[in-house]
């Protein structure tokens, strides 16, 4: 088995494609720090506001031309059951805490937070999320092969996927109202919420807001706004009065973005592409180095014996020869003796014979 | 077609080919059941679990249970283990079919499967740990499929192909080796970013380094187990004899146990380091502790004693345990110990048609390796080829 050049360069030239794949794959992994675009828009939900009306749902089932939310807005068993997030319903409000005594119900609005640094955009191996400088995070149907890896690893569950779809499924998520965005409208929850507990503005002026209520209410709040930092920050912001893991947020929310801790490993990849080949050779040159000392060792040792081999073979093959030679030579001696007598005999009978 | 490689005419009615018929008329059913009703009425996914049984085992443990050609090829072609010769052709076919399923598994469970290259032709997304399993897959699949080639060339007598891919040999080892590394650790990579939805026991910032390690175990361990099986189904195939493959069994359980010792080690070392040694006392962490006393502990156990005693049945068993264990250590991520926070009606289990498709995928590849290695030189040499490698 011997390396051909030829055979070598093309393995090498694959390999060099992969390094250049990975190069981009470094190059958006994002290591440098990122705290959002300046002029973001973001909504504050207030949940000390919020009565569980589901007006939100209704409106946004409208804007987005989705079935409407289940059951009559004003029944109020259907908060007996967690409802989620589905293809069909892109926000939805739960109960998580029953009214006790003289406290009300909390009642929280979920839907997709808009990550400042979204783990669905990092996840998606054909960039089908884009996180806009206007705060919504948007997704482009016509390149999703729908592997659903996007849906899998939202700390919030907060993605949907047409599973009955069996011709063009795709992500289906809350938009932040992109389209009305852009319009200068407001979100359709926000517009719709009778108590003003969804505020629609600048993200960075609503975490002022926030700031505001709790600074003014400091028995009402907990003194931290869901959103600001957890996983790196959302343009969804949340002001409770109940610890946020008692609402169905992710308990010890890090303040790392997620997408870091893909990219801190996407990046030794080219390190693999890099090192591997020279250390596999150098593995393969050092197996044929001692393929190739065994061997020479196996043919010197072959060598000397058959020299050993061959002095014995000439001293036995002399020694035959003197043998033969003797062997002749008295065979030759005997003949000749042989031939004398039986000459003598015929002489002797001549000369008997009168 | 050689004229010395005598095809042995075998019987088509038989219970293997009825039984292998049964299952893969099924699963070609439920398989366009999917295809014409889409994912919700054929399986069990929905929007908290997007990813069932057909990534969680077709993807995600045929991949690893694939890793037997590059851990043997390698062996033999790079680091010289040279004794090992008779296996790399059967781990390399074992590979391909095992890649290849994976991919046909995959293309069932997308939403869009027609869409599969738009990673690379249309928009690439570098960032996601699944663009690099994509090219890396792709790739690969090439590469097993180039390295499986010679035995086909053999077969049809196609001498001068076979000289060729005959001297690609240690670029292809290399490229699969390097493939193999970055792919199998990356598929552990691809939950790196759940710390909130995979259980912490599971969870480490070390994954891709356990799902890198434990391919070895599982590509040695399927090694182990399928020569043994070959041996008794190929018995006038095979030219090595049992006691050759004996040595050769003992060898890998040597090679597997430490492998199998270094995983214990490292996930030991990711249980300190995130210092979770109070959830072992969860019901969690009893689920985690059988899996590790059952499924690394034992048949590490059972590698040693079978290598030091020179039992080949012990390290056989060890090998089924093994690869039992890396199946359900790939569950535990992708399944089991995924979204281990939602209720219980809320958690997934697989839908029957989702049974079905993956044994009839895994079925498929057996029948596969059946027909192959029954016509071409996978488990002996080609005459003209004898010692030539």
């Amino acid at each position: 088995m011997s390396v051909s050049r030829r055979g070598f360069l093309g393995g090498a030239g694959a390999v060099a494609g992969v390094v250049a794949g990975s190069a981009t794959a470094r190059a958006g992994g994002g290591a440098e720090r990122f705290v959002g675009y300046p002029d973001a828009m973001g909504l504050l939900h207030d949940t000390t506001l919020c009565v569980g009306c589901r007006t939100c749902e209704l409106a946004c089932a409208k804007v987005n031309g989705k079935p409407k939310p289940a059951g009559p807005l004003h029944d109020v068993s259907i908060f007996n059951k967690l409802r989620r997030v589905t293809d069909k319903l892109y926000t939805v409000v739960n109960r998580y805490v029953k009214a006790r005594g003289k406290k009300p119900p909390v009642y929280r609005k979920h839907q997709c937070m808009h990550c400042q640094e979204p783990c669905c955009a990092s996840v998606c191996f054909v960039k089908a999320f884009t996180k806009t400088p206007e705060g919504p995070v948007l997704y482009d149907p016509s390149v999703c092969v729908g592997c659903r890896y996007c849906v899998n690893v939202c700390p919030y569950y907060a993605l949907g996927y047409e599973y009955d779809n069996a011709i063009n499924p795709t992500v289906q998520r809350c938009t932040m109202c992109y389209s009305r965005i852009k319009k200068g409208e407001q979100p359709g929850c926000a517009e719709a919420c009778p108590m003003g507990a969804i505020v629609f503005g600048k993200r960075k002026d609503l975490i002022k807001l926030a700031r505001q209520r709790i600074a003014k209410f400091p028995d009402r709040y907990v003194d931290e706004i869901f959103g600001e930092h957890e996983y790196g920050g959302t343009s969804w912001l949340t002001l409770a009065g109940v610890s946020f893991d008692k609402l169905g947020l992710p308990v010890n929310a890090s303040h790392k973005p997620l997408p870091e801790l893909t990219a801190g490993f996407l990046s030794v990849v080219p390190l693999v592409i890099t090192i591997y080949p020279g250390l596999l050779l150098g593995f393969y040159a050092w197996t044929r180095r001692k393929e190739r000392l065994t061997e020479e060792a196996r043919v010197a040792a072959v060598a000397q014996a058959r020299a050993a081999d061959g002095e014995v073979a000439a001293t036995k093959a002399a020694e035959q020869k003197k043998l033969a030679e003797s062997r002749q030579k008295r065979a030759v001696d005997l003949a000749v003796k042989k031939a004398l007598a039986d000459a003598e005999k015929a002489a002797a009978a001549k000369e008997d014979t009168p | 077609m050689s004229e010395s490689i005598a095809v042995v005419k075998r019987p088509l009615i038989t219970p293997f080919n009825v039984i292998a018929g049964l299952i893969l008329l099924a699963g070609a059913g439920a398989g366009l059941y999917r295809f014409a009703v889409g994912l919700a009425p054929s399986t069990n996914l929905d929007h908290l679990n997007p990813w069932g049984l057909w990534i969680g085992f077709d993807v995600m443990t045929g991949v690893a249970l694939a890793a037997g050609g590059f851990t043997i090829s390698s062996a033999v072609y790079l680091f010289g283990l040279k004794e090992y010769q008779p296996l790399v052709r059967p781990a390399l076919l074992t590979g391909f079919l095992g890649y290849f399923l994976v991919v046909v598994g995959l293309l069932v469970d997308l939403g869009q499967p027609w869409r599969l290259p738009y990673p690379f032709v249309v928009q690439s997304g570098p960032t996601s740990a699944l663009f690099e399993i994509a090219l890396c897959v792709a790739l690969y699949l090439t590469v097993l499929f180039v390295e499986f080639t010679p035995a086909a060339f053999e077969w049809l007598g196609w001498k001068r192909w076979r000289r060729l891919v005959h001297r690609l040999t240690i670029a292809l080892t290399i490229f699969g080796l390097i493939l193999s590394t970055m792919h199998q650790s990356t598929l552990g990579a691809m939950y790196l970013i759940t710390p909130s939805r995979l259980h912490p026991l599971w969870y480490s910032s070390h994954i891709p380094v356990h799902f890198f390690v434990s391919a070895v175990i599982a590509g040695l361990s399927m090694v182990i187990f399928e020569s043994a099986l070959s041996h008794r189904v190929f018995a006038d195939q095979v030219e090595v004899t049992h006691e050759k493959l004996d040595e050769m069994t003992i060898g890998l359980a040597k090679a597997a146990c430490v492998a199998l010792g270094i995983y214990l080690a490292i996930k030991v070392v990711s249980i300190s380091l995130d210092n979770e040694w109070a959830l072992l006392l969860t019901p969690y962490g009893h689920w985690y502790l059988f899996e590790i006393g059952g499924f690394v502990v034992l048949p590490m156990i059972g590698y040693a004693i079978g290598f030091r005693e020179r039992r080949t049945t012990i390290i056989r068993v060890s090998a089924v345990i093994a690869v039992v264990g890396i199946v359900l250590n790939r569950l535990n991520v992708s399944i089991f110990a995924y979204n281990w926070q939602l209720p219980a009606h809320e958690r997934y289990w697989p839908h029957p048609f989702e049974i079905i498709v993956t044994v009839a995928l895994v079925t498929f590849g057996v029948v596969m390796f059946k027909w192959i290695a029954g016509r071409m030189p996978i488990l002996h040499e080609h005459p003209e080829y004898r010692g030539e490698h």
